[in-house]
């Protein structure tokens, strides 16, 4: 790794930077693990699956661009109301071109919204997020004729896939489903990650006023990402709608948008698999504290994430990669 | 080869030692939403739950009775589905129980369809809820149910030709607006106007002079309990809008016990709907008032309450009734047409929509010694949920 550092190619450089580990392989292998161990909790599985990719869509933006948001889950809403308002509405059950639709309808709001992200930055981004979010959630609660307002979305109804696998009882189909949705989002993030555009990115995050100097436009790519990390965020919401045929204003609330932000700062911010990992154990933990004490299970997710920043400033993947010696990036 | 002979025989294991299991207890799981925004009519809801069991044993038909708690955190659907799909492949239960919310229940209905498991609705109030599977049962109340008849009581018995509207502006609020009107216009009144606040606005004086200004001879309000009620009360009083200048109409959560004390003398007089009134002169709600006050450290217990609480008697009846059969169909069969006497007065439930029928109490507030409450001036019994019928 240190010796691809000092190539002097730049695209070799990169395609270094991009290569697979047996790490990477062998971490994907294990997401295959709950059909065979944990048969009785793939409906949680689906669940972290989706918070996952969720996490990855904002990793992009708060990770990558710097771009600190507050409001994210207004996207993961858009898309699960747009996937459930074609399937009650107009009676579009066909799972796959669902997504994509809910992936196309949140990238085109995402697009609209970037135009007044440029714009601003640090505290007046956390707030202009924080009203986006907290705007689409009153929007949505308004127009209780498409939406159902807060009883939510009814009648939600999702063919099988490919007219095979039908939405079980025990989340198989739900499970494979989201896993490979996530799967194929983090193929797209971390093609672009390790591309010119992702360093590119990662040059907006560390200095943004030296990118206009060295000739790159900023703006365009600030756009560009926040775009795709809203179609990524409104597919995750999408397949929430459609594993669980259900679509609330839960899914536009401020606190997704907080919750997602804990996830990724327990991971570890800046790499695409940090955000899986505080996925996993925000879920889990919540799931079995949860279990415990259904009351009061909250204080130790602030009890966790206290502990986590304290020892781990740079999350628990950045923790592990210190211990491991290896460079930051 | 080894491995999958292993796991073959780990999981019959598994499916041997549950079904050995299930044959001395019968598993409820509970999917309320104990943390977040509505946490505190969970935990009432729950008390009610638990006053059930601590006064008639964890034991019906031979079996012992175990409960399962599942949290949902708010009004969140798809994890009400989630946990009920896990409370049923994972944990095994015969019944799910619980659901505080309308969204909650909505979301775990088809859970219920497909496993074919008893889903007791203990709270939430939408009409359409138990259309949504057949093996769902509500023991709580719908709001269609109590305002509809009001309306018409108004009209009819209060002799109130002109009504202003005001209520909160989200589902449960527009049911009730929807249903008092109907109600109220079927039975010769007119509605002269209709407001909507927002639901998370306490400040109601500009709604409220707006109803002043049209000088209306009776308001009917629908506001969430909690803090509004006091709210509400302060700014009608302000502008004079108490009776008995002007008739004052509402559901239940307007003139609560909490809400009457913040409230104080300007609630006098107001008249309102309700399936459960806590100072009804009864010994069996004597009872249960009692039990609960020594309970919970002298809280009294509210509509949450009382809907868990016959849930859990419907639970324990319906098992007596099938000899301890706990499969979705037996029990539901068995809850048809079941009728009991609560401490909330005399129900059943509806042999073809599963819904709650009971008798809805028109209570008026009144000084009782120096402590003002609600007083039952007019009981309508056997009353259904009136969009069953329309629906169909």
């Amino acid at each position: 790794m240190t010796n691809a550092a000092l190539t002097p190619d730049p695209h070799a450089w990169l395609k270094a930077r991009g290569r697979w580990s047996p790490f990477e392989i062998a971490f994907w292998a294990a997401t295959l693990l709950p059909f065979f161990f944990f048969p009785s909790y793939l409906p949680l599985a689906s669940q972290i699956a989706i918070a996952a990719l969720f996490a990855i869509s904002v990793d992009l933006v708060l990770g990558y661009a710097g771009i600190v948001t507050l409001g994210h889950a207004m996207f993961f809403g858009i898309g699960a109301y747009a996937a459930g308002i074609i399937s009650s509405r107009y009676g579009w059950t066909e799972p796959l071109t669902g997504l994509l639709f809910a992936g196309l309808v949140a990238g085109a709001v995402g697009f609209i919204a970037s135009f007044l992200i440029v714009r601003v930055q640090h505290l007046a981004l956390l707030m202009i997020t924080l009203g986006l979010g907290l705007l689409t959630y009153e929007l949505a609660n308004a127009m209780s004729w498409l939406t159902g307002g807060t009883d939510g979305l009814m009648g939600i109804d999702i063919a099988p896939i490919f007219g095979v696998f039908n939405f079980d009882l025990w989340g198989r189909t739900a499970y494979a489903y989201s896993l490979a949705g996530l799967f194929v989002g983090f193929l797209l993030s971390r093609r672009i990650v390790h591309s010119s555009f992702g360093l590119a990115l990662r040059g907006v995050r560390e200095n943004v006023r030296r990118m206009p100097a060295i000739g790159s436009e900023h703006r365009v790519h600030l756009q560009k990402i926040y775009t795709i990390s809203a179609a990524l965020a409104g597919i995750a919401g999408a397949l929430l709608t459609q594993t669980t045929e259900t679509a609330s204003l839960q899914t536009l609330n401020f606190e997704r948008s907080a919750d997602v932000v804990v996830m990724l700062i327990l991971g570890g911010t800046g790499r695409l698999y940090g955000g899986i990992l505080g996925a996993a154990i925000f879920m889990i933990a919540r799931d079995q504290l949860a279990g415990i004490n259904p009351q009061y299970w909250y204080f130790w997710i602030g009890f966790l994430l206290m502990l986590v920043v304290l020892t781990m400033p740079k999350g628990i993947l950045g923790g592990l990669a210190r211990l491991a010696g290896r460079r930051d990036e | 080869m080894f491995k999958k002979t292993a796991l073959a025989a780990l999981g019959l294991g598994l499916a041997l030692s549950t079904s050995a299991y299930a044959q001395e207890t019968i598993k409820v799981g509970l999917i309320l939403p104990y943390s977040g925004p509505f946490a505190d009519a969970a935990n009432q809801l729950e008390a009610g739950v638990n006053l059930y069991v601590a006064k008639h044993g964890d034991t019906v038909a031979g079996k012992k009775i175990e409960f399962i708690r599942k949290d949902t955190g708010g009004p969140n659907p798809d994890v009400a589905k989630r946990l009920a799909q896990e409370l049923v492949v994972r944990d095994g239960v015969d019944i799910i129980a619980g659901f505080a919310l309308t969204p909650e229940a909505l979301g775990a209905a088809d859970v219920a369809t497909e496993a074919k498991k008893m889903m007791v609705v203990m709270n939430a109030a939408t009409s359409v809820v138990t259309e949504k599977s057949p093996y769902i049962v509500r023991t709580s109340v719908t709001i269609p149910q109590v305002n509809y008849v009001f309306g018409k009581w108004v009209a009819e018995k209060g002799g109130v030709k002109q009504a202003y509207t005001l209520v909160a502006d989200y589902g449960p609020g527009l049911d009730a607006e929807k249903s008092f009107a109907k109600g109220f216009t079927e039975a010769g009144g007119t509605i002269v106007g209709a407001d909507k606040t927002p639901v998370a606005n306490p400040d109601f004086s500009a709604f409220v002079q707006r109803v002043a200004d049209a000088k209306p001879e009776a308001v009917y309000i629908f506001i969430p309990g909690g803090a509004q009620p006091a709210a509400m009360g302060k700014a009608l009083a302000d502008r004079g809008l108490t009776p008995p200048n002007v008739k004052l109409f509402g559901q239940g959560e307007l003139t609560h016990p909490e809400a009457l004390e913040s409230m104080g003398d300007t609630a006098n007089g107001i008249i309102t709907t309700f399936h459960y009134t806590l100072e009804r002169d009864d010994p069996m709600n004597k009872e249960f008032v009692d039990g609960y006050h020594a309970a919970n450290n002298g809280r009294s217990p509210d509509l949450f309450s009382i809907g868990g609480y016959d849930g859990m008697h419907l639970i324990y009846e319906t098992l007596k009734k099938t000899n301890g059969d706990a499969s979705g169909d037996a029990l539901v069969e068995a809850a048809k047409g079941m009728a009991w006497q609560s401490p909330r007065g005399p129900m059943s439930i509806d042999p073809e929509t599963r819904d709650v029928v009971q008798t809805v109490y028109i209570r008026e507030v009144q000084k009782v010694g120096d402590k003002l409450q609600n007083v039952i001036i007019d009981q309508i019994a056997d009353v259904k949920d009136p969009n069953h019928g329309a629906a169909q």
